[in-house]
């Protein structure tokens, strides 16, 4: 599969998505923010940084680059689209999740390795996990709490669109431990913390964040 | 201005801040965005409809934040 992975001015993990993309058995395909154009690809990755410096809200002006317009209008049709920091913020910004990311309780960046529970399997990103499988990625943000009003959140609740939760430790009062999320139809997933940093051993915490790139020919070709 | 439900760490950290300076009696600090837009000529209802839009869509997040619109001359 062809996998796009969008660069925006101050994106931060491009490469390294692109790199988990490829070694998770798919082909990396560089997207750039000012193209509306998406290459043909089958899945995108909004990958994490700092784009356009976090100026007015993170996310906030990312969510009108060219390339978003395409990248929404492919969501819309099903496509498999994965948020990753930054990326999830954009995700939020776009209406193309529910909630918002404020910034972190304690007010300070956390850079940490952090134990998740997912929670739900059943997207094209998460399928190679087991159902309640708990894995240890790297997260490292400084406006990663995920708030939503309560009607919002007891919907995504009810409906299964938690996709990931937090284990032993909350580390930026997201509501709910919220970890990652999903949409109603579950082809848009948003994650705060970083699969992208676990997929080889020579660094990071380990290959716990492998299953994020290996889902999609999984999902796609069952 | 974040909404009223919504944490809002930065006007924390204002009013613990306060006391160290010796102001006393705050009960609690929201800290929020301004924005001046300047235009040529009279601002007329049309133009303040778009303000309206402007700030829906760019300028706050509607999901987190609350907004106002003035005109000043």
């Amino acid at each position: 599969m062809k996998v796009g992975v969008v660069t925006f001015p101050g994106s931060l993990d491009d490469v390294d998505a692109q790199r988990a993309v490829r070694i998770g058995g798919n082909e990396a395909v560089a997207l750039w923010h000012a193209d509306a154009d998406l290459r043909g690809v089958d899945a995108v990755v909004l990958p994490g940084g700092f784009s356009y410096g976090d100026y007015l809200r993170c996310g906030a002006i990312s969510r009108f680059a060219p390339v978003m317009t395409e990248v929404v209008r492919a969501a819309g049709a099903g496509m498999p689209v994965l948020g990753i920091c930054n990326g999830f913020q954009i995700l939020c910004e776009s209406h193309l999740l529910p909630g918002a990311l404020i910034r972190n309780d304690h007010r300070k960046f956390v850079c940490r390795d952090q134990k998740l529970r997912i929670e739900n399997n059943r997207t094209p990103w998460t399928s190679s996990y087991d159902q309640g499988a708990e894995i240890t990625i790297v997260l490292k943000n400084g406006e990663g709490g995920f708030v939503a009003d309560a009607e919002t959140l007891a919907r995504i609740e009810g409906e299964g669109q938690v996709v990931a939760r937090y284990l032993e430790v909350n580390p930026n009062g997201s509501l709910n431990d919220i970890a990652g999320i999903t949409n109603e139809r579950g082809n848009v997933v948003g994650l705060m913390p970083h699969p992208e940093h676990a997929v080889e051993e020579l660094t990071g915490s380990g290959v716990d964040g492998l299953g994020f790139f290996t889902s999609l020919a999984a999902a796609t070709f069952a | 201005m974040p909404k009223p439900e919504i944490l809002d760490p930065q006007g924390k950290a204002v009013l613990g801040a306060l006391p160290r300076l010796g102001f006393a009696g705050v009960a609690d600090v929201r800290q929020g965005k301004r924005f001046e837009l300047e235009f040529e000529g009279e601002v007329t209802p049309a133009v303040l409809a778009e303000v309206e839009q402007m700030a829906e869509t760019l300028l706050s997040n509607p999901v987190i934040e609350n907004y106002v619109v003035s005109v000043e001359q």
